[in-house]
């Protein structure tokens, strides 16, 4: 591997050993190695430097504190779902309440209603009532003036007949005649 | 780093599909010293900058609700953090910043080497054996320190028969000390075997004849390199936390 490809490698054509390990393959060329090595060390405590005082601790600090908000935040979701349940019930709890409240007002209308029913009913009762007596009586008044009337009319028409039959009229026997007839 | 050189003409096909891990100064041309700075030393600035960019500028907002940049530094963060404590336990958790760098560094420089022309720093077993030896030197020491002497029960297999046990306790010591050795050779094999691989299908490329096959090789490779750039820091840190856990809690 060592010769196969010749390589111009400019400076130290000298160290003829290391120049042939070289050529083949750069990782065995060990002049090389205390360079790497402190080269690589110093690298090391670099990336160990800028990790454990700025990177990880920062990294490590958002990471506890977005798990420290989530938590919060499901903490708060938990107590404002609680809080919803409690509202959701006591929106049931009002809803039953105004409505055994409305049907208490329904009942109470409706008994009220009833009652200025019946009472109207009643006076409207008496009044059909009072209107029907009086009715009556005025019929009766009527009635009676009426009988009146035919036995006024009776006796009148009763005496001009007897008058006109040449008799002579005596209004004591017409009165009785008229009578009688009408009664019979 | 796919296409920077092809075909270079005259005398026919040559691929270098190895030039890309050369580790070269980055000023001038001298010999790498340890101090150097290097196309190395660039890389790997730009994988901590990187991270700076995902864990720091893209979280400057702490956001309840995260922009998109915080959202992707949260998602590699609850990433880690919860393999680390399914794998190796609460207490494990304490470690969590340096796997969590591990990870992070892996992960972009295994991306930033996906960048065509870059280098791919994780390429390196010098790279991927520090990153092994860390975690396998952090593991026996924290082992014994932890448990002392009961450490050397992760070797002791207790719930097999006593005959087996000698045995078994060679091949659990075998295994244990093998460990870094693979640990570090999977990612850096891998990364590198891939970017070859890119490399000798671009070189191909530059011929007429067999040009389409190459690139759609090339896609299709690059689509796999995808997935092994993230898989293999996936694997490298689940592998420390099951390492961890045996620091932690020896036995069976």
């Amino acid at each position: 591997m060592a010769t196969e490809t010749p390589v111009i490698v400019d400076g130290h054509a000298g160290e003829t050993v290391a120049q042939e390990i070289e050529a083949g393959m750069p990782q065995l060329d060990f002049s090389t190695f205390p360079n790497q090595i402190f080269w690589l060390l110093i690298a090391l405590f670099a990336i160990y430097f800028i990790l454990t005082r700025i990177g990880l601790p920062r990294v490590g600090g958002v990471l506890a504190e977005r798990q420290g908000t989530i938590t919060n935040h499901i903490a708060a979701a938990e107590e404002l779902k609680l809080r919803a349940q409690h509202a959701e019930k006591a929106y049931d709890k009002a809803l039953a309440d105004a409505r055994i409240e409305a049907g208490k007002i329904v009942a109470a209308a409706k008994a009220d209603i009833q009652g200025d029913l019946d009472q109207a009913i009643a006076k409207a009762d008496e009044e059909i009532a009072a209107k029907s007596a009086e009715s009556e009586a005025s019929i009766n008044e009527i009635r009676k003036g009426a009988v009146a009337a035919i036995e006024e009319v009776a006796k009148e028409t009763a005496g001009a007949l007897v008058g006109a039959l040449g008799g002579t009229s005596d209004q004591a026997a017409i009165d009785a005649a008229v009578q009688a007839r009408l009664k019979g | 780093m796919a296409g920077e050189n092809g075909a270079e003409g005259g005398s026919g096909l040559s691929i270098h599909p190895m030039d890309q891990f050369i580790v070269k100064p980055l000023f001038g041309d001298g010999p790498v010293g340890m101090f150097t700075v290097t196309n190395v030393t660039l890389w790997l600035a730009l994988a901590v900058g990187c991270v700076a960019l995902l864990m720091v500028i893209a979280t400057r907002g702490r956001n309840i609700v995260p922009s998109r940049g915080q959202s992707v530094a949260e998602l590699a963060y609850g990433f880690i953090y919860k393999m680390v404590e399914d794998v190796s336990g609460r207490d494990g958790l304490k470690y969590f910043p340096y796997i969590m760098t591990l990870f992070l560094f892996i992960v972009f420089a295994n991306f930033l080497g996906l960048i065509p022309m870059s280098f791919t720093t994780t390429s390196h077993i010098a790279v991927t054996a520090v990153l092994a030896l860390a975690v396998f030197l952090t593991v026996m020491v924290l082992g014994f320190v932890k448990n002392g002497a009961a450490f050397l029960g992760l070797f002791w297999v207790s719930s097999a028969p006593l005959a087996l046990r000698p045995v078994l306790a060679i091949i659990e010591l075998i295994s244990f000390f093998v460990r870094p050795v693979s640990h570090s050779i999977r990612l850096a094999g891998n990364i590198m075997a891939g970017h070859a691989v890119l490399k000798v299908f671009a070189g191909f490329a530059a011929v007429t004849a067999v040009a389409p096959l190459a690139i759609i090789g090339m896609v299709g490779v690059y689509a796999l390199e995808v997935l092994v750039a993230f898989i293999q820091a996936y694997v490298f840190t689940i592998l420390t936390c099951v390492y961890l856990k045996d620091a932690l809690h020896p036995g069976h």
